[in-house]
């Protein structure tokens, strides 16, 4: 499909190789920092090869206008944008229609772990800004947030991760990146609770048959295990040394 | 159902969400954890404290959420004819009724109670009580209770109040003396300074909530205060 349109390259996968090199099933380079930013109360930066996302979550903390707190939960509020810069062309900053619709599924998926209870009649607010885009930033800026939330210590009980999948030239493929994205046929998100087994977040992009759709999931949640075992331990590396002896 | 029960973890482990912590239904989940089913599991990053059957975890990071009885350090932020608002570091306001504030009757037609506290004063309190939806209260009604007079406030991280204090308040002790400043330090993450050599003392407290998770923290603070003397 890739050689109809302007641009694109002959062939997106050559002797079952991918065009930056990888393997179908490999991921590009994966960087995660936690505790990125100092005001806020949490924050991650994550990165996939050259999609840069950064979170940071404010709160929990007052909700205001008073009138719209709710006496039972904190209110999430989730806002995904793509920095000007982060594209090739300038994107216009402020909110858009895409960025909405992102904004909205993240938090849903989301919801399914944050025990909004603990923080009744307060709001949490959760940035997530693409500094540098190149394919999967919802899928980015998805294991930022889960990061950012846990270094605010808001109460979750699981971290969300996520991660791409797709097909190009007849080939299935994790982590879809740069040209595979834009003249491959199928662009699949997906985000999980690893250890429940659940999917919180899946849209696809494209045609495929329940045979691919199958595969193509399996890869998915193989890709999030090995994202969480990461995570994990990106965690586990800043809290290691943390206070442990003294007691009040 | 199958009940292999067992505890997965040790006293004072660090956990992230989401880890198990203990299986079977002897062990139940206390602050900071959650049940699933057969599992009991963390729900913030912290350490597990254990008590009976009881799995807990002390998170690292986080808002201060007040408790009942902890010692705090607040602002007044708005007068009410009988009561105070508190701003204490958290998403909560406190509120401090006049009767938990002053000794004696005040005839509140009469009087004006901003000549007890005024908007701006800092008062050291205790957490009297906090309901289901978070409303505090405070109480004076504690023998460390007292206005703070003049001094600096700074904030650190709640979950590094600890470290602040150092065991049996040996930190504290260690600032107090090599800098002659009073210190105050509230359960909420803030810390009151009063004294001639207050900057040194800061730069202290700015040390402690930078590095209070690597070794030896007691020996950089007693040098980083000879040095300053």
């Amino acid at each position: 499909m890739g050689g109809n349109k302007v641009g694109a390259p002959e062939a997106l996968i050559v002797h079952g190789k991918r065009l930056d090199g990888r393997t179908p099933d490999q991921f590009r380079p994966m960087t995660i920092e936690i505790g990125t930013l100092k005001r806020a109360n949490g924050s991650a930066t994550f990165k996939f090869g050259g999609t840069h996302a950064l979170a940071g979550v404010m709160g929990p903390r007052p909700y205001h206008p008073k009138a719209l707190q709710d006496p039972q939960r904190t209110i999430v509020e989730v806002s995904y944008a793509m920095a000007p810069f982060s594209t090739k062309e300038r994107s216009r900053p402020g909110r858009s229609r895409r960025s909405t619709e992102i904004s909205k599924v993240i938090n849903e998926a989301l919801a399914n772990v944050i025990v909004a209870e603990d923080y009744p009649r307060t709001g949490t607010e959760l940035f997530l800004v693409i500094l540098e885009a190149d394919a999967s930033t919802r899928c980015a800026a998805i294991n930022a947030a889960s990061l950012a939330l846990a270094d605010a210590g808001v109460p979750i009980k699981d971290l969300v991760i996520s991660c791409s999948v797709g097909r190009a030239d007849g080939t299935l493929l994790l982590d879809v990146a740069g040209l595979e994205d834009n003249y491959g046929d199928v662009d699949m998100a997906v985000a999980t609770i690893a250890k429940d087994d659940k999917i919180v977040l899946l849209q696809v992009d494209g045609i495929i048959t329940k045979q691919e759709f199958m595969t193509l999931l399996e890869m998915a949640k193989s890709g999030c295990a090995q994202i969480y075992d990461k995570a994990k331990a990106k965690l586990y590396e800043k809290y290691a040394a943390a206070p442990s002896e003294e007691v009040i | 159902m199958e009940q292999n029960a067992a505890l997965l973890v040790k006293e004072r482990q660090l956990v992230v969400p989401g880890e198990v912590l203990a299986r079977g239904l002897e062990w139940l989940p206390s602050a900071g954890c959650y049940r699933a089913n057969n599992e009991v599991r963390a729900k913030q990053l912290g350490l597990v404290r254990l008590k009976e059957r009881f799995v807990g975890v002390v998170p690292l990071a986080g808002v201060y959420v007040p408790r009942p009885g902890d010692g705090i350090i607040g602002v007044v932020n708005d007068i009410q004819s009988t009561f105070w608002i508190v701003n204490i570091n958290s998403p909560y306001d406190s509120i401090l009724q006049l009767g938990e504030a002053v000794g004696e009757y005040v005839d509140t037609t009469k009087t004006d109670i901003s000549v007890y506290y005024d908007i701006g004063d800092i008062v050291y309190a205790k957490v009297l009580a906090v309901s289901r939806s978070k409303s505090v209260q405070l109480t004076m009604n504690d023998y460390r209770a007292k206005k703070l007079a003049g001094g600096r406030l700074m904030h650190i991280t709640p979950s590094k109040v600890p470290r602040m204090i150092g065991r049996e308040g040996s930190m504290i002790e260690l600032i107090k003396n090599k800098t002659g400043c009073q210190i105050v330090v509230g359960q909420n993450g803030v810390v009151w300074l009063k004294g001639e050599k207050e900057a040194l003392a800061a730069k202290a407290v700015l040390t402690i909530e930078a590095e209070a998770h690597i070794e030896g923290l007691t020996d950089r603070i007693t040098k980083l205060l000879e040095e300053g003397v």
